[in-house]
C-alpha cells in the first residue's frame, strides 16, 4: 500500500528550538530517510519552503484569485510530504512516529488506479 | 513460415538459464543475478544492430561471466578468494555441456530460481520484484514502471531480496522434500499476487501493468510442465486463464468497471476459457482437491455461461462450499454469500453475510459493504442499498471501484426518487 506522511510544523516553534536539539531532531529525519531508502520503502521525500512562500489559487465567479499565505488559519503548516510503500497502515505509523515530537504527522493512503470489478 | 521470435522473448526465455548455469558454477546467486541483468541489457542493445549470434544462450553465459568476474576481480580485498576461484574458470566451460544434460539441468535452474526468489524469508513485495527479473527477465525500470515506484526504490527492494536471501542461507539447490509442498505454495501465491497485479489493472495510465498477467501466466505454464502431477500448479494455470479470459469485458474504455452480470460475454477469449476449462475438467478428475483447482472450476462454471442467467448459481453455491471447508477465509464467505442470494434469495445471502459481523478482519471492510448493498438492492431495499454503497464507497482506496460504488449509490438515489413519485400517483 502507498502513503503519504504529512508532517505539519508549526515554524515558530521550530525557530525557538536550540541549535543542538534542532540537530537531534534533524538527525532523526535522516535516519528515517536512509532506513526507508535501503528498506526500498521510500518512494519520495519532500521538504517543503517556509509557509511565507506560499500562494493560494481560488477561482471564484469566473475570476483566479492569487493571495499570498497558506489558505488553513492554522499554525501548524505542512512542512514535509513523504511518500512510502509499505506493507500495512501500521507500519506507515512506525514510520512517520519518531518525527512527531514537536510536529504532527498525518498518514493518509494514496488511491490505486487498479481494481477489481464487484 | 514463422518468424523468429521477437529478441525480447528470447531474453526472458534465456534468462533463467543463463542465470542458473552461472550460480551454479560460481554460488552467489546476488552476483551472478547482476550480471546476468546486465548481459540482457547489452544484448538488447546489441542483438538488433548486429544480428542475433547464432548460440544466444552461450553469449549470454559468456557477457555474464566476464561481468562477474570482472566484479570479483575488482572488488578482490573482499573477496579475494572467489575472485581467483572464478577468474580460473574460462567461460567456454559452460559451452563444453551437451545440449540433452543443458536442458534436463536448465528446468531443474527454473525451479531451483522459483524456490529461490519466493523464499519465506522475504516480503512478498520483494518476492514479486525477484522473480520478476531473476526467473521473468524483465529488467528494473520494467517492474519500477509496473509497479508505479521509481527505479532506484525497486532498485533496492531487489538488491534487499538477494541480501535477505544470502542471510537466511539459502542455497541454489531444491528443497528437501519435506519442506517442497511449503515452498510450492509460497511460488503459487507469488505467482497469484503477479497476475492479479495485473488483472486489476483497467485501462489508461495502468495499460502497462496488464502485462504482468500474460508474465504470471507464462511463468505459470512453465511451472507446470516441470510439476505435471501438481494439481494446484494446475488449477493455478486454469484459474488465471479463466479469469484473463474476462479481461476485455471487465473494463470501459474510460476505466470504469463492468461487473461480471453486465459484461458483455461475447467478448470473453474463448481460447482461454476451452484451454482453462480443459485444464481444470482433467485436474479435478485425479489430483487431490485445492484451493486454486475449485477457484478454477468456479471461474469455469461462469465462463460457460453464454448468458448471465444462464450461470448454474447451485454448482457455484456447491463449490464455495467446497472451499469453505478446505481452504476457509471470509473472502470465500463473501462470495459464497452472494451464490446463496442467487439460488434462495437476497435475505439467504444476507444472513450467510451476517456471520462475517463478528469477524474482526472484516469490519468496516469495503466489499463486505459493497456486497450487502448489492444484496440489499436486490431485495428491492434501496434506502439500505445505498446506504451501504456510500459505505463501501468511502472504505475503498481503489478510484475505479469508488467510481462504481458511487455509480450504485447514485442511481438508487435516483431511482428513490421516481419510486416515491410514483406512490403518490
Amino acid at each position: 500500500m502507498k502513503y503519504v506522511v504529512l508532517i505539519y510544523s508549526n515554524p515558530a516553534t521550530w525557530e525557538a528550538l536550540p541549535a543542538p536539539e534542532r540537530d537531534r531532531v534533524l538527525g532523526i529525519h535522516n535516519r528515517i530517510i536512509k532506513e526507508l531508502t535501503e528498506s526500498g520503502e521510500l518512494l519520495r521525500v519532500d521538504g517543503l519552503a517556509h509557509p511565507t512562500n506560499t500562494k493560494t489559487v481560488r477561482i471564484r465567479d469566473g475570476a483566479t484569485v492569487v493571495t499570498d499565505g497558506p489558505f488553513g488559519e492554522a499554525k501548524e503548516q505542512l512542512a514535509g510530504v513523504w511518500a512510502v510503500e509499505c506493507d500495512s497502515i501500521e507500519r506507515a505509523i512506525e514510520i512517520g512516529a519518531p518525527v512527531a515530537e514537536y510536529d504532527t504527522v498525518e498518514i493518509r493512503q494514496l488511491m490505486d488506479l487498479s481494481g477489481m470489478e464487484m | 513460415m514463422t518468424s523468429p521470435p521477437p529478441i525480447e522473448d528470447l531474453l526472458r526465455e534465456l534468462a533463467p538459464q543463463v542465470l542458473g548455469a552461472l550460480t551454479r558454477r560460481y554460488g552467489r546467486f546476488g552476483e551472478c543475478e547482476d550480471a546476468v541483468q546486465e548481459a540482457l541489457l547489452a544484448a538488447s542493445r546489441q542483438w538488433p544492430e548486429q544480428g542475433t549470434p547464432d548460440n544466444p544462450r552461450g553469449w549470454l553465459i559468456t557477457v555474464a561471466s566476464r561481468r562477474l568476474t570482472d566484479e570479483l576481480r575488482g572488488d578482490i580485498a573482499r573477496r579475494q578468494r572467489e575472485a581467483r576461484a572464478a577468474a580460473l574458470l574460462p567461460p567456454e566451460a559452460f559451452l563444453s555441456a551437451s545440449p540433452s544434460d543443458d536442458l534436463a539441468s536448465d528446468e531443474d535452474d527454473t525451479l531451483t530460481l522459483l524456490f529461490l526468489c519466493c523464499h519465506p524469508a522475504l516480503s512478498p513485495a520483494s518476492q514479486i520484484a525477484l522473480t520478476l527479473r531473476a526467473v521473468g527477465g524483465l529488467t528494473t525500470l520494467q517492474i519500477a514502471r509496473a509497479f508505479f515506484v521509481p527505479e532506484a526504490t525497486m532498485a533496492q527492494r531487489i538488491s534487499r531480496a538477494k541480501q535477505s536471501i544470502k542471510t537466511a542461507g539459502a542455497r541454489f539447490s531444491l528443497p528437501p522434500e519435506n519442506e517442497r509442498a511449503e515452498r510450492i505454495g509460497a511460488v503459487l501465491h507469488v505467482l497469484y499476487l503477479i497476475f492479479n497485479e495485473g488483472y486489476a489493472a483497467t485501462s489508461g495510465p495502468d495499460l502497462q501493468r496488464a502485462d504482468l498477467t500474460s508474465e504470471a501466466i507464462r511463468l505459470a505454464r512453465d511451472l507446470r510442465r516441470l510439476l505435471p502431477d501438481d494439481g494446484e500448479v494446475a488449477g493455478l494455470l486454469a484459474l488465471m486463464l479463466l479469469t484473463d479470459a474476462r479481461r476485455p469485458a471487465r473494463s470501459r474504455p474510460d476505466g470504469s468497471l463492468v461487473p461480471l452480470g453486465e459484461q458483455d460475454r461475447g467478448r470473453w477469449q474463448a481460447d482461454s476459457i476451452r484451454e482453462g476449462v480443459a485444464i481444470v475438467t482433467e485436474t479435478l478428475s485425479r489430483s487431490r482437491l485445492g484451493p486454486y483447482q475449485v477457484q478454477a472450476a468456479i471461474a469455469a462454471v461462469h465462463d460457460e455461461a453464454t448468458k448471465a442467467e444462464d450461470t448454474d448459481w447451485p454448482q457455484i453455491v456447491a463449490l464455495y462450499e467446497m472451499l469453505a471447508r478446505i481452504a476457509p477465509n471470509p473472502m470465500v464467505t463473501l462470495n459464497h454469500a452472494v451464490a446463496v442470494a442467487m439460488v434462495q434469495g437476497p435475505q439467504a445471502g444476507l444472513d450467510v453475510l451476517a456471520t462475517l459481523d463478528a469477524d474482526e478482519r472484516m469490519t468496516g471492510h469495503h466489499r463486505l459493504h459493497a456486497v450487502r448493498a448489492h444484496l440489499h438492492e436486490m431485495a428491492g431495499d434501496a434506502a439500505a442499498a445505498r446506504a451501504s454503497y456510500l459505505i463501501a464507497a468511502r472504505g475503498t482506496t481503489s478510484l475505479p471501484e469508488q467510481r462504481y460504488l458511487e455509480g450504485r449509490a447514485a442511481r438508487l438515489a435516483a431511482n428513490g426518487d421516481s419510486v416515491r413519485v410514483d406512490d403518490r400517483e
